[in-house]
């Protein structure tokens, strides 16, 4: 059984006692635990059920690597499924629950998959869903959406209370990893003099050093280890982090660390997540290596476990994962495990050596301990159900056949080790296949490049396949020193640092134990844990085809699981080269992507949630209209009121109220957020000739025109009053969203095409509140507030001019976009809200009153006036809209004008803008198309028309509709069908979109 | 004259790791020209002292001018005196080609200050804040999380920021957020 040792772990050393609850029962742990040792002290060698075939899983490994031990964690709105057990530190309270199982983790009725795994081989779904095709949506999917995925998906009506955020970092040497080569090689950078930052995933320094000893400078491991941590605290151009992973690297230097701030003490007031958007001028990855798992038969059964890992558990947390360990292995590394657990009062039964020539020192000294070793033998299978009994020993150069068996509750296995690659892999790095040591490492000489050609990332140590102290230590120095120089720093006397030198003899490959086994042991021999892939079923896809290994990645599911096959990629792939008959990098590795573990998606957001998910752009008049009944509506990122809504009102009768009373009284709009661009310079005027397709240069100051802009292809693209201000200076309304696009269009221009000419554009929009005040008694109101003359003689229409309305310094615009009388009144936005109040006010007595933007909607479509985004949509150009007259004859050129005598733009049977009147007066849906006879060469119903705008005027009493028509004004009076979705038809008569005072005599009083 | 308010009427913020408060309304001049015109250079010193080198801001007590791009500054003055500014700069420009627009009320300012303030801006903005790369003087405009923003620092550790008016309470609960209590990241 596992258990606590009598003697404590490095990490949990004097650690307080804490308790936690799995799967509902109360355990204890403590504190310097991560859950997965924790769950082994207290004797939990299954901790999960396997994705496919449901089989008991135990803990794998001891960091990142593992693919067993997810757990769903904490509860209600904190509740996260798939968290690593291995990386996850434990706390007091803890609340975790095993995955993947019904229902319990000790009976599980999907574990009946496993008698049927043979029906269920690699390509499965692929094979068995094609056909019939219809059961696909209506059976298959169904089924596998039910039996997909590990955890379960945090409910959605849960809101995570916790707080995310972002930091960027500037540093001239990233140095991730900090085990003794990160340490190393961040020392090395930093004594250059230039600035180094360097990172560690878990919350301790030191790596697998202190574990595995070995010496360097004469010093013990850990000790050296210690004594480069106070070096490296004491440098002021050393930044250093625990619990910040290196996730991803990308162009330019830029990575994302993930740095977890309250994970292992959920107390702690402050953020949770910190994602680090760091740029680097030179990134040195130490990230280690990973042990890789030898594939033999039932070597998912729990209690198998990688030999590092158990060695880990035993010297970090002073736990023992059984009472017997049986040792197999290929390489030295693992003797060291033996020899540990020895040295605890463990029993290690045997050391099965793959190799036939043994290990090197290491062997002698296990053998002194008493430890029985077994050269050039395998393990032909693992026996025991939820938990591992014993094993069964054959000739590693065999087929199987029974030698022995030996009883053990562990078996500690390592197949060699692989090199951490990923992070150099992010951005291009490049590997070569290192046949000596049977891993893939950087290829030094092929490095991600950086902007001037330049290899922005190096490796250090381990990760860069100096598996031995004794050159890991002198690579890691080198790599931190070139990095210091290559960004700036000064070459540093600093000694090399020597490791004590070892004997181990070389790592020989096993992909495969024993050689020759046959498909019985094959079909239960485990590559990928945590997606149930076999050595089987990488056979198999080989066998149908799958040649390319990111083919066979996809048809077997191997690596594609949430671990990415940390530990089952390599064997996967040297399996894959062994049924094709090729050398392994013939073979080639699948891609590595970012983030090297899954971080959260609340890092991801940082700070971007709640009230500032997204910015929310507010007028002056904001807070007014919200305190006085403000329906909201989303323009781009202006919130707008839709209506004014009054105690015991619903929106439509508030519309209909404010459309009335803007015809009959005084309406007051808040048209702040149309954009305002000042243009200036003596080439102003034939800058503004060529954006907008009528003539501006001519306009006189004082005056306002309207005008259309259209893109370089013709289409409309904004509309708006321009007013010349003097000689060389004009004012240029845009559309609400249209502020910015056109302020960038207009720069764009000048910036590229232009730039000779004399014109700068700067955006006034924010600089002031403008207000419409609308109606009959417009002009009553502006004169009982007195100050300027804005009489019809002094203010004719489409006039403007600056003075002060009821002591408000204000320019004023004889504009109307209702057919009323109107002005558009600008004053300073921070005087805005006092000049609203005013209007208000002094407008009582003519019955004045806020309207929102649907108002503004239906007034215009009363007198026909089009929108940008109703009747637009970036494929209508003017003469759909029969705006001929706006489209200058004279001016030579125009943006626009060259496109419109393009054939398809010319084309007589364009969709034009007519007036939809319908026959029993009711309201059209928006986007209704007009349906003719026939279906089109897709069998759809042919169509000759579309609504663009659609309402219920109340002025009217029916409903109002404006439309884009083939041949449209040609059809007056034509009755056209309009099916709606639920089958009934709406007839419409076209009719002039001009509805309300065609003569426009309203607004020119 | 009626009183003119700024959008968040000095809100304030000091339960984090530094303050965070609304300051009132400021002057503020767009002015785009040819930055080595003589006319344009004795007028911009006339208000700041001197012409302000790219990505810097030159400050003469409560006024000051900050370079915004190639042909573009932000001049500050008192909020009282933008017109009389404008009506001088059109006169000392006459002749020349130039655009000088006041924005002052396009504007919301905020300052962010204490010993941590350079990691709230460092968590919202992508610019080097260490003491060794931010340095009195300069001028960043850039972006804070989703929405445009100038800043420089006022004096150590102060910093003034500038956005848009409609994003100010935005800007406000960004800033507050950042500076939250127990975020202290001190790696700067």
């Amino acid at each position: 059984m596992s258990t606590r040792l009598k003697t404590a772990g490095r990490f949990t050393d004097g650690g307080a006692q804490l308790s936690f609850d799995f799967n509902g029962k109360k355990l204890k742990g403590v504190e310097g635990d991560t859950l997965a040792s924790a769950l082994l002290a207290n004797d939990q060698m299954m901790v999960g059920r396997s994705f496919k075939y449901h089989r008991p899983r135990g803990i794998v490994a001891s960091g990142g690597e593992e693919p067993n031990a997810l757990f769903n964690m904490g509860y209600t709105n904190t509740f996260e499924p798939n968290q690593r057990a291995t990386t996850t530190e434990l706390f007091d309270g803890a609340k975790i629950g095993s995955q993947n199982h019904w229902p319990t983790l000790e009976f599980d009725v999907g574990a009946l998959n496993t008698y049927i795994s043979r029906f269920l081989p690699a390509g499965f779904y692929y094979k068995m869903f094609m056909y019939p095709r219809a059961f696909w949506k209506h059976v298959y999917e169904p089924f596998i959406r039910q039996s997909a995925g590990l955890g379960k998906a945090p409910r959605a009506e849960d809101r995570d209370p916790d707080t995310y955020e972002h930091f960027y970092f500037f540093a001239d040497v990233m140095v991730v990893g900090g085990g003794i080569a990160g340490l190393q090689a961040a020392k090395a950078a930093a004594l250059t003099g230039v600035k180094v930052l360097l990172v560690e995933q878990t919350a301790h320094w030191g790596g697998r050093a202190p574990v595995d000893g070995g010496e360097v400078d004469g010093l013990p491991a850990d000790k050296y280890v210690d004594n480069l941590v106070a070096e490296l605290s004491a440098m002021e151009n050393v930044t250093m982090r625990t619990r910040l992973m290196g996730a991803g690297v990308y162009d330019h230097g830029y990575t994302l660390g993930y740095e977890r701030l309250t994970d292992h003490a959920p107390d702690i007031v402050g953020p949770r997540h910190r994602l680090w958007r760091i740029r680097a001028g030179h990134i040195v990855t130490a990230t280690g290596a990973i042990e890789r798992p030898i594939s033999f038969a039932s070597n998912d059964i729990p209690g198998v476990m990688l030999a590092s890992a158990v060695r880990d558990y035993a010297v970090n947390f002073g736990v023992s994962v059984g009472d017997r360990t049986v040792v197999v292995t290929n390489n030295d590394d693992a003797y060291r495990t033996a020899i540990t657990l020895k040295g605890l009062g463990l029993d290690v039964p045997c050391i099965i050596d793959a190799r036939a020539g043994g290990a090197g020192a290491l062997a002698e000294e296990a053998k002194a301990l008493g430890i029985r070793v077994e050269n050039g033998k395998a393990i032909s299978k693992v026996k025991g159900g939820k938990r591992v009994t014993g094993i069964v020993l054959c000739a590693q150069a065999g087929e199987g056949g029974v030698l022995e068996e030996i009883e053990c509750d562990v078996v500690a296995m390592s197949g060699g080790w692989s090199p951490v690659v990923h992070l150099w892999s992010h951005c291009g790095g490049k590997l070569i296949w290192d046949d000596p040591q049977s891993h893939f490492r950087p290829d030094s000489e092929r490095p991600p490049l950086g902007a001037k050609g330049e290899g922005f990332v190096s490796v250090a140590g381990s990760a860069n396949g100096h598996l031995q102290l004794a050159e890991l230590i002198g690579d890691a120095h080198g790599a931190g020193l070139d990095a210091g120089k290559a960004t700036g720093g000064k070459p540093a006397k600093a000694a090399i640092p020597e490791g004590a030198p070892t004997s181990e003899h070389p790592v020989e490959p096993v992909w495969l134990m024993p050689q020759g086994a046959g498909i019985k042991l094959l079909s239960k021999a485990w590559l990928d844990y945590q997606n149930d892939v076999k050595v089987s079923d990488v056979q198999l896809a080989a066998q149908e085809g799958f040649e390319s290994v990111e083919h066979a990645k996809r048809y077997t599911t191997l690596g594609m699981a949430t671990d990415q096959g940390k530990l089952s990629n390599i064997n996967g792939l040297a399996i894959l080269s062994d049924a094709l008959g090729q050398p392994i990098p013939q073979t080639g590795t699948t891609t590595f992507r970012p983030p090297y573990t899954p971080i959260s998606m609340g890092a991801i957001g940082g700070e971007a949630k709640g009230k500032v998910f997204q910015p929310l752009r507010k007028t002056p008049l904001y807070e007014w209209s919200d305190n006085n009944g403000a329906d909201w509506e989303p323009v781009g990122a202006w919130r707008r009121p839709f209506a004014y809504l009054q105690p015991g009102e619903s929106v439509h009768d508030a519309v209909n109220r404010e459309v009335k009373n803007t015809r009959e009284n005084l309406g007051l709009l808040d048209a702040s957020t149309l954009g305002k661009l000042v243009v200036k310079g003596p080439d102003a005027g034939k800058f503004l000739d060529m954006l907008y397709t009528n003539m501006m240069s001519t306009l006189k100051v004082g005056k306002c025109r309207y005008g259309l802009m259209c893109s370089e292809n013709g289409f409309l693209i904004d509309d708006g009053v321009v007013a010349r201000v003097d000689d060389e200076t004009f004012l240029c309304h845009t559309t609400t969203g249209g502020a910015e696009t056109i302020h960038g269009h207009m720069e764009e221009w000048l910036q590229t095409e232009w730039w000779d000419w004399n014109v700068y554009v700067a955006n006034v929009t924010e600089q002031y509140a403008q207000i419409a005040v609308v109606g009959p008694n417009a002009r009553k109101v502006l004169e009982k507030l007195g100050g300027m003359d804005v009489s019809k003689d002094a203010l004719g229409f489409m006039e403007w001019a600056d003075g002060t309305i009821g002591g408000f310094d204000a320019r004023v615009y004889r504009i109307s976009f209702s057919g009323e009388l109107s002005y558009e009144i600008a004053v300073s936005a921070a005087q805005g809200l006092a000049f609203w109040e005013a209007l208000h006010t002094a407008g009582e007595e003519f019955g004045a009153m806020p309207y929102g933007t649907e108002t503004l909607h239906i007034l215009r479509a009363e007198k026909g006036f089009i929108m940008i985004g109703d009747e637009t949509d970036g494929t209508v150009i003017p003469q759909d809209l029969n705006l001929q007259w706006a489209l200058s004859k004279k001016k030579e050129d125009y943006l626009g004008k060259r496109a419109h005598q393009r054939s398809h733009m010319a084309d007589p049977e364009r969709w034009k803008l007519v007036g939809l009147e319908t026959v029993d007066k009711s309201v059209l849906p928006d986007g209704a198309y007009a349906v003719d006879e026939g279906v089109n060469a897709n069998g759809q119903r042919n169509m000759f028309g579309r609504v663009t705008s659609t309402y219920y005027s109340a002025n009217l009493e029916r409903g109002i509709a404006m439309g884009l028509v083939k041949n449209g004004p040609d059809r007056m009076g034509e009755v056209i069908d309009f099916p709606k979705t639920d089958g009934t038809i709406i007839k419409a008569k076209i009719v002039n979109p001009v509805i309300y005072d065609k003569d426009g005599e309203k607004q020119n009083v | 004259m009626f009183e003119a308010v700024s959008a968040l009427q000095g809100a304030s913020f000091n339960a984090g790791i530094a303050e965070v408060r609304e300051l009132g309304l400021r002057g503020m001049i767009t002015l785009r020209g040819d930055l080595t015109d003589k006319k344009l250079i004795k007028a911009v010193k006339g208000i700041a002292g001197r012409i302000p080198e790219p990505r810097t801001v030159a400050l003469k007590d409560d006024d000051g001018a900050a370079w915004m791009s190639p042909d573009e500054l932000l001049l500050m003055v008192p909020h009282a005196d933008v017109l009389s500014t404008i009506e001088t700069l059109n006169a000392s420009l006459k002749g020349t080609h130039f655009l000088a627009a006041n924005v002052s009320d396009a504007r919301a300012v905020f300052e962010v200050f204490g010993p941590h303030a350079r990691e709230v801006m460092a968590k919202l903005a992508p610019v080097d804040f260490s003491p060794d790369a931010f340095k009195m003087g300069m001028f960043r405009r850039s972006r804070l999380a989703q929405v445009p923003a100038a800043f420089w620092m006022n004096e150590e550790d102060a910093f003034t920021v500038v956005c848009f008016r409609s994003v100010a309470e935005y800007m406000f609960d960004l800033l507050s957020i950042a500076a939250q209590a127990g975020s202290e990241v001190d790696a700067l």
